[in-house]
């Protein structure tokens, strides 16, 4: 266990540049924290390198200088302390819809049995019942989405990485998944850092958003969204809503920063 | 039903062709007067199969079992250098580049060498049948190993997979489809490596038969044989098919799931 008042999740002084000649800087002196149970978003433009912090905080890639650490512990080097969602759904053609969704569990260590009772229960929930048996090649992308969050969530894990999940649905989809997003994380009460380009995506979700600059990428500001939930879509043009999406263009384009969607 | 009927329409045409084949043969060997030691007509080679049927099980049990023991033996070749080359660099740098040469030593050259070596049993004709069957299957797993997708692979990793969960979560199966490629050109040619084997000397085999019919000038015999091992091959190539199917059910999965 953690101190109290440790941060889920916490990131220092990360920096990080992609070998080469010249070397390629992604990355510069990243700061952020997530509370325990907070909704945070990294909101970016494109390949302002957003999802390298998340591959950092899932252990997969070691950051040229700066510290990363869940609940104390560093993640740096060490894979299996979050549970990540990269971009790509990545299901295993191979794997029906279950063991699809208990993968992680079952990596961590949890009974299959038992991972697949708890699947059970969150099909409904994941609009995925019914498809148990079926192959990922069988569902539409957004079942494919959904399967992919649902196989994070059955990690046993505190902390969440969502990286661009909605990115490939279009646009309709898309504004239904963030609603059901924010109910399923309600119930959930874990940690989630959400990486994403979408201003209302950020604001709908979160109760922090960081914005970043371009590559390389730095944080230029961090916004409290203190908006009451549950949200709606509806609230995209209520008065504090339209109001913090000015602060968050206004950072996305201090000098420096592109334009984003 | 409607399956089957389906099926009939598909085949259909390429059966009608085949039996137009066979009746311009039997007229063309008539109206030509063609004789039999040359072209024997078509009828004669159900002839020779009856004729013949008291040997003919002996010789399919021999090319069979050469064939299939040497495909068996082949996979199981196949696959462990298929792991080594992908998994250990040096293995890669050392047997790639032998694998390549080795495919350009005409295999059946070294019969004679191999009945020298191993006699006139069975092990030279297994040992044809792996020499051939080997290279596609290691090739072809090898590059599934090497391909698996790296995205996939990361995220199993994330998820606190040690070397061997990747393996066999990702790496494994990713190579299934392509070892089943390897798989299958291998047993298109197994039976047909073994019937040559058997023609540089043998105690029994479809290779053995057909030399002996042609130092009789039974032609019938000879046709009736090549048919025979055609036969016996698109049969294999068919098991190892649907063994494919079994193992890939995600492949022939149905209609995509409706709405969202």
């Amino acid at each position: 266990m953690s101190a109290a008042g440790e941060p889920a999740l916490r990131v220092r002084s990360l920096g990080h540049s992609y070998p080469g000649d010249p070397p390629v800087a992604a990355l510069d002196e990243i700061d952020l924290e997530a509370a325990r149970g907070a909704f945070v978003s990294l909101l970016g433009p494109s390949g302002c390198g957003k999802s390298t912090v998340l591959q950092v905080l899932a252990g997969l890639l070691a950051p040229s200088r700066g510290e990363a650490a869940v609940d104390g512990a560093s993640t740096i080097g060490e894979p299996g302390l979050t549970a990540y969602m990269p971009q790509r759904d990545l299901l295993l053609p191979w794997r029906r819809v279950e063991g699809n969704a208990t993968l992680g569990a079952e990596v961590a260590g949890v009974a299959r049995e038992e991972a697949r009772a708890r699947a059970r229960e969150l099909y409904p929930r994941f609009g995925l019942e019914g498809f148990e048996r079926a192959w990922p090649a069988q569902l539409s992308g957004g079942m494919r989405q959904r399967l992919a969050l649902l196989r994070t969530f059955l990690m046993p894990r505190e902390t969440l990485l969502l990286d661009e999940p909605f990115g490939a649905l279009d646009a309709h989809t898309r504004r239904g998944m963030q609603g059901w997003l924010q109910d399923v994380w309600g119930r959930d009460g874990r940690t989630v850092l959400l990486v994403t380009h979408d201003v209302d995506e950020a604001l709908l979700l979160s109760d922090v958003v960081y914005v970043m600059s371009p590559r390389p990428g730095r944080i230029v500001e961090r916004i409290a969204v203190p908006l009451p939930r549950p949200r709606h879509g509806a609230d995209v043009t209520a008065e504090v809503f339209v109001a913090l999406k000015a602060r968050v263009l206004a950072a996305l384009e201090t000098p420096g920063a592109g334009a984003v969607e | 039903m409607t399956r089957a009927l389906r099926a009939a329409r598909h085949y259909l045409p390429a059966a009608l062709f085949l039996a137009a084949l066979i009746v311009v043969w039997d007229v063309w060997v008539r109206v030509a007067g063609t004789p039999s030691y040359l072209m024997p007509p078509p009828g004669s080679l159900l002839d020779a199969f009856l004729d013949q049927r008291g040997v003919l099980p002996g010789h399919i049990r021999t090319t069979l079992t050469e064939a299939l023991l040497g495909l068996a033996l082949a996979a199981l070749l196949g696959v462990t250098t298929a792991a080594l080359i992908a998994s250990l660099p040096l293995a890669r740098r050392v047997l790639y580049p032998l694998l390549v040469v080795s495919q350009n030593i005409p295999v059946l050259v070294l019969a004679p060498l191999l009945a020298v070596w191993f006699g006139f049993g069975l092990t030279p004709k297994v040992v044809i049948v792996v020499l051939i069957g080997f290279f596609p299957i290691a090739v072809n797993t090898a590059d599934g190993l090497m391909n698996a997708d790296r995205e996939m692979v990361a995220l199993v990793r994330s998820m606190g997979a040690d070397r061997l969960k990747v393996l066999r979560l990702v790496l494994i199966p990713s190579a299934v489809p392509s070892f089943f490629a390897g798989l299958q050109i291998g047993a298109a040619y197994a039976v047909i490596a073994a019937v040559i084997a058997e023609w540089m000397g043998a105690s029994s085999g479809l290779g053995l038969f057909i030399v002996r019919s042609q130092r009789a000038f039974r032609t019938d015999q000879i046709f009736m044989a090549v048919v025979l091992i055609a036969l016996i091959s698109i049969a294999l190539f068919v098991c190892v098919h649907l063994l494919a199917r079994y193992s890939m059910p995600w492949r022939h999965a149905g209609a995509p799931a409706e709405g969202d």
